[in-house]
């Protein structure tokens, strides 16, 4: 009687569930959720526990913060150039790479490795391209110099230039994952379709335009939508190039002027944190609908 | 279009440590279709038939030979300059295209002179369609049809510009028993309608020899004959093409010509003056039994099996290659179904002498007894 009652109630299932629920809930659900609630409490006090009032003065600060619309003017701009450019230069890349025969395997490698290259060593690279130091003006400066340009500061130098390095930075990072993605969506479109358009008389431009392109647009599309959310979040790369400073030097992002305001020199603020935050997710999750709005009305099935 | 296939040859090359050997998938085969035929290309699986229809449809190059359509040499031609039509195995339409589409698709590649308006354009997709019997679904897209409608549209993608030649890849082996029958009854309409000359490729010879004005049967990349379905039937070259044509198939006796008759096992059936001593294969053709008390060929009964409008008699014979004898008579005979011995004599056109070594076919009279 007792074991039926157990069995039919469905306990023993939520039991095997428990263990999953339980950490996801205390260091996900509980997190997600106070984020909000601290990003509503005014003049919050970590220390005492204490805040004043519930509304939203939180938001208006950080909106009204330039540090905060540096970042976020930094964090478009990214998304913007790095996205479709990643996205495009990989397509090329794997159509090349899909039509080559010879040595097909080493140049697959070859794009594949800054995936499987370690972020220190990438950012050491970088530091060889592009850093000013006492006895060298980086690689690419000694070109520009060699071509007969004048040698620029890409790490403390102007603005646009800086913003040049972390957008070739962030492609040459996203590519290699990209373009696995994309040699194998066009390694699974089916051969015999092409050999119906070839017969057919169809030229390779219009091949590629009106089969490869569409038989592929799903996985662009997921491409394109986890570029989004990656590109925003972007953090890690930037501290790599640029140190810790970011507001000083102009280049922070969303993720890290939240992280300023939490644990930076000028931190410990967790509600201006968390309305900051909120924001990110906000603008994530408009860009992510409307994506995928548009990928229901192009992709179709 | 007349289409003439000379010495036509298609080696692949060994490839890697797996595969080291070259393959000869086409060998040597001269063939010549007149216009407006339709042509089966038959053959077991690993022949070579769908080799030598890419060869005439330039998605692979031939290793030697030439291909004429009329009297254009067109070997060296790309596949778009040749003005074929290709219905796939499976069917290869684009999936993200409605019919429509997929109709209009070869047409929109026409360019300079030939560059049509969109109203004829569509006019030619919805006769295409029309003719196939599909015109009622021109805004689907092909995930949303049945298997003999998606042929239909790459029957009617293909043909819709008109081609010199329309080359069918096994167009049938992905449809179901009843819908088989339709679409090869269909196929064979279309292209009386068009008179468009159609090669078509198929494992199935029941299919082939329905609908063809001529059948290639092909072995291990050779053409072992080419004729009427009938004549084929009824003439084969070799044990090959004889086992290969009929159902149920033929029963292949393993026997000896003594004295100017015919010994299967030690039942002599026939006479046949005109052939000298030897061992040889005797193909009987199911229905070359004839149920007879005094008949000369003692068979150990087996079973009967009843279709209807004729009845099959499963027996089993010592000198039987096949593991039975399988005979198809009238169903007005009846069948001692107690007996363990059952009885036939055979018909002597319906008996064909093969070589025992070579397999090829022994020519001379044969005469009932």
């Amino acid at each position: 009687m007792i074991k039926k009652k157990w069995r039919d109630s469905g306990l023993k299932g939520w039991l095997y569930l428990l263990p999953a629920i339980l950490f996801l809930g205390v260091f996900m659900v509980y997190p997600l959720i106070d984020v909000f609630v601290y990003s509503f409490e005014e003049g919050y006090n970590s220390a005492s526990q204490t805040h004043f009032g519930i509304g939203l003065y939180n938001y208006s600060y950080v909106l009204h913060d330039p540090y905060f619309l540096q970042a976020v003017r930094n964090t478009f701009l990214l998304v913007i150039i790095t996205v479709p450019l990643s996205t495009g230069i990989a397509l090329l890349i794997s159509v090349g790479l899909n039509s080559v025969r010879p040595l097909r395997n080493l140049f697959q490698t070859v794009y594949f490795l800054p995936y499987v290259t370690n972020t220190l060593a990438v950012g050491l690279v970088f530091m060889i391209l592009f850093k000013k130091t006492a006895y060298s003006d980086g690689l690419i400066n000694l070109l520009i110099t060699w071509f007969g340009g004048d040698s620029v500061d890409f790490i403390d130098g102007p603005y646009w230039a800086k913003m040049f390095v972390l957008c070739l930075y962030t492609i040459w990072v996203v590519m290699p994952f990209k373009i696995l993605i994309l040699t194998s969506a066009l390694a699974s479109v089916n051969r015999q379709l092409y050999q119906a358009a070839r017969v057919d008389g169809t030229s390779a431009f219009r091949i590629f335009m009106r089969i490869t392109l569409p038989m592929i647009s799903p996985m662009i599309f997921y491409l394109i939508i986890t570029g989004f959310i990656g590109a925003f979040k972007a953090y890690s790369d930037v501290v790599a190039l640029f140190g810790t400073d970011l507001n000083a030097a102009e280049m922070n992002t969303i993720v890290g002027y939240v992280y300023d305001m939490l644990y930076g020199d000028s931190g410990g603020y967790p509600s201006y944190a968390s309305a900051a935050a909120v924001i990110l997710f906000a603008i994530v999750l408009t860009v992510t609908c409307i994506n995928l709005m548009v990928s229901k009305r192009k992709v179709r099935f | 279009m007349k289409v003439v296939l000379q010495n036509l040859t298609k080696k692949f090359p060994g490839r890697g440590r797996k595969n080291p050997v070259e393959v000869t998938a086409v060998n040597d085969f001269t063939f010549e279709i007149p216009d407006g035929e339709l042509v089966g290309l038959l053959g077991p699986s690993g022949c070579g038939k769908s080799t030598a229809l890419n060869l005439i449809s330039g998605l692979l190059k031939p290793t030697g030979g030439r291909i004429f359509f009329g009297e254009d040499d067109i070997t060296d031609l790309p596949p778009e300059s040749r003005g074929v039509g290709l219905v796939f195995q499976n069917y290869a339409l684009y999936p993200h295209l409605t019919v429509k589409q997929n109709i209009l698709f070869p047409l929109q590649n026409l360019k300079g002179k030939d560059k049509l308006s969109k109203a004829v354009m569509l006019e030619k997709a919805t006769e295409a369609a029309k003719l196939v019997q599909i015109d009622g679904l021109m805004d689907r897209r092909p995930g949303e049809l049945s298997g003999g409608q998606q042929q239909r549209v790459a029957i009617a993608r293909a043909l819709v510009k008109m081609p010199g030649v329309l080359l069918l890849d096994e167009p049938l082996s992905n449809l179901d028993a009843r819908l088989r029958l339709q679409t090869r009854e269909e196929i064979r309409r279309i292209q009386r309608e068009t008179g468009i000359t159609t090669i078509f490729v198929t494992h199935d010879q029941e299919e082939a020899m329905s609908i063809s004005d001529r059948i290639v049967v092909m072995k291990e990349g050779v053409a072992q004959q080419i004729g009427k379905p009938q004549e084929v039937y009824d003439d084969p070259v070799n044990l090959f093409v004889g086992r290969f044509l009929g159902t149920p198939p033929i029963n292949v006796f393993a026997g000896r010509c003594r004295d100017g008759r015919l010994y299967l096992g030690e039942d002599a059936v026939l006479r046949v003056p005109g052939i000298a001593d030897q061992d040889v294969c005797v193909g009987v053709r199911p229905e070359g039994f004839v149920l007879q008390e005094e008949g000369t060929l003692r068979c150990e009964f087996g079973s009967v099996e009843v279709m209807g409008r004729d009845i099959s008699v499963v027996s089993g014979h010592s000198a039987s290659l096949n593991p039975t004898v399988r005979s198809i008579i009238a169903a007005e005979n009846r069948v001692d179904r107690e007996s363990a011995v059952v009885r036939f004599s055979l018909k002597p056109q319906k008996v064909l002498l093969f070589n025992k070594e070579t397999e090829e076919r022994i020519y001379g009279e044969m005469l009932a007894l």
